[in-house]
């Protein structure tokens, strides 16, 4: 009950902070630009046959999700940091937590409020950019929901890791460590998927500890591979493409998504319930 | 059940209400500083305690570690009669932090709804709009707290520490930020809740408004109290100040016998027990041929007292 009226309280802190407008203006953008441009693409190359077409369709459309979910990280990220952190370093979690409620109860709230801005945003966004990719190039992905569900759950990795570093560090520097984590892993992921198409085990391994370190990457790539054009995994010369997804995830790299956010979440909670405000 | 635990329940029932707070033995660390070192205190229900020191002295630590906001390293507290560490101690508890800050994207109305809702009280609506109103902020509560001046939303921290009908309020510096006449309506707050019987831990430099408002006062210095007891104990008796010359042996020895005597050249202070009579006093002083320009009687201040106490670590009361 106090968890849902806090996770209430963080959406509407959302709505009425300039967060959600700076949100929307960035995917507005993101979205017109990608519209013009699958367009253009169309114009242009009208001399494609429709197997290229779609390839050419699908890769862009990995490249513009990823925009999309660089905003939703950093848009999250963002507002986990402010959130806790600032609280905390306001005074303003002092009238709060001094309430007859548990300071988890507080935490699982903010959590759940994040979770359901992050994910909302991910899925009107994305399914928006789905569609202008269905008007402009005839492509609609083979597994829209599993990728949108994907990308929720790599928003949700990121701002649980944003909490969590809020509840020990600055609100400023938690955003920027946990955005920085997140590029990070990114890189290590396609460093790892140049290892792979390079056959070097050493190098491929890079992206695979990283992926188990933070999930995020690791669920991107599983996002991906959900809305591209699964003729492209056979084209030669895509081995290695930073914005092609190899393989659906399997159910244990799911299984240790989860686990990897609920643990992060309790120790979040333990870090915040020992922290003298 | 059995008549042996009806009678413990009747018992318990007849026993007067859990003390507002009791502490005992708190102490805290930051790193190599000690913030709190082992402070035990009680505000017994309906009274105004008021909690004095310097800067530094732990005060705010102390106060946080009551409302489970820092943990203690050692020392035990108990809310309205429950541990603090259970949550649920806190459901009668009013704050007013030193560092007032509400969420600056709600409107006075919501902060005043959220804070209901998290203290689990059912409160109508009504009684919120009031409780605005006895901060005077009834015309602003439909504005956002991010335009708010620091006396206002200070206001709004005392209507925030009183909605949710508390039983014990802790108020942290309540009128650090507000001007002479929000000074007075605090005053005037806290006289009205402790007629009400709810009882106040005040935190406050300005030792005027502790002396006007508290039955009882604890000094924290360094970590420790320095000193603790009601005004009147805490203050002592009254004491007389007089101007006089001729002063001879028989007459010095007659002051000396009414109280504590201090001399500085002609003006002669004495501090009076409880039973001397000052026309007496005056008349035997005649008598005894001593010639008399002023005599004035006046009381130790509150401030007086704790400067003393905290420059000299003099905790007697004087006598």
């Amino acid at each position: 009950m106090i968890a849902l009226t806090v996770a209430a309280l963080t959406l509407r802190e959302a709505a009425r902070r300039r967060v959600l407008r700076a949100l929307a203006v960035m995917t507005f953008i993101l979205l017109g630009l990608s519209a013009w441009g699958f367009y253009r693409l169309d114009a242009e190359f009208g001399g494609l046959t429709s197997g290229e077409a779609r390839l050419a369709a699908s890769t862009v459309l990995n490249l513009v999700m990823f925009g999309l979910s660089l905003i939703a990280a950093l848009g999250t990220a963002f507002l986990a940091g402010p959130t806790m952190a600032g609280e905390i370093e306001s005074g303003t979690a002092l009238a709060v937590l001094a309430r007859p409620i548990r300071r988890e109860t507080v935490l699982v709230g903010k959590w759940l409020g994040l979770v359901v801005f992050g994910s909302g945003f991910v899925a009107v966004a994305g399914f928006a950019q789905f569609l202008i990719v269905w008007f402009t190039m005839g492509y609609w992905p083979p597994g829209p929901v599993t990728g949108l569900a994907l990308l929720a759950a790599q928003t949700t990795a990121l701002l649980t890791l944003g909490l969590l570093l809020s509840t020990v560090i600055s609100p400023m520097a938690s955003g920027i460590v946990a955005v920085g984590l997140f590029g990070a892993t990114w890189i290590a992921g396609v460093v790892g998927g140049i290892g792979q198409a390079l056959n070097n085990e050493s190098v491929a391994r890079v992206g695979a500890v990283s992926r188990m370190l933070l999930p995020t990457d690791g669920l991107w790539r599983g996002a991906m591979n959900a809305f591209q054009d699964p003729a492209m995994l056979l084209s030669v010369g895509m081995r290695g493409h930073p914005f092609m997804g190899e393989a659906p995830l399997t159910i244990a790299y799911v299984g240790w998504a989860v686990v990897w956010i609920a643990l992060v979440l309790g120790l979040a909670a333990f870090a915040f319930r020992r922290r003298d405000l | 059940m059995t008549a042996a635990s009806d009678t413990a329940e009747t018992l318990l029932a007849e026993l007067p209400p859990a003390a507002a707070v009791w502490c005992s033995g708190l102490r805290k660390r930051y790193k190599r500083r000690t913030a709190v070192d082992d402070v035990s205190f009680t505000v017994r229900r309906g009274e105004v305690l008021g909690l004095l020191g310097p800067n530094g002295a732990g005060k705010t630590t102390v106060i946080k570690m009551l409302l489970g906001l820092v943990r203690p390293d050692a020392g035990e507290v108990l809310l309205l009669g429950r541990p603090a560490r259970d949550p649920k101690a806190r459901a009668r508890v009013g704050y007013l932090p030193e560092l007032f800050r509400y969420q600056p994207w709600l409107t006075a109305t919501e902060v005043l709804d959220l804070h209901v809702r998290l203290a689990g009280a059912a409160i109508p609506d009504a009684e919120r709009r009031g409780c605005l109103a006895l901060v005077g902020l009834a015309d602003r509560a439909g504005d956002r707290v991010g335009g708010f001046s620091k006396g206002m939303q200070q206001r709004l921290g005392l209507a925030v520490a009183l909605v949710a009908r508390p039983e014990f309020v802790v108020l942290d510096e309540p009128t650090s930020a507000l001007d002479p006449l929000g000074r007075a309506d605090v005053r005037d707050l806290l006289l009205s809740l402790r007629a009400k019987g709810v009882a106040v831990l005040l935190n406050s430099h300005l030792i005027g408004e502790v002396e006007r408002v508290c039955d009882r006062v604890v000094i924290l210095d360094k970590g420790r109290i320095a000193a603790s007891g009601s005004l009147a104990e805490l203050l002592g008796q009254r004491e007389l100040r007089l101007r006089l010359d001729e002063v001879g042996a028989a007459a010095e020895a007659r002051l000396a016998a009414a109280g504590k005597l201090t001399r500085d050249g002609d003006a002669f202070t004495v501090a009076l027990g409880d039973e001397v009579a000052v026309p007496d006093l005056v008349a035997d002083l005649v008598g005894l041929g001593v010639r008399v320009h002023a005599v004035e009687p006046g009381r130790i201040s509150l401030e007086e007292r704790l400067l003393d106490i905290l420059r000299t670590g003099n905790t007697e009361e004087p006598a």
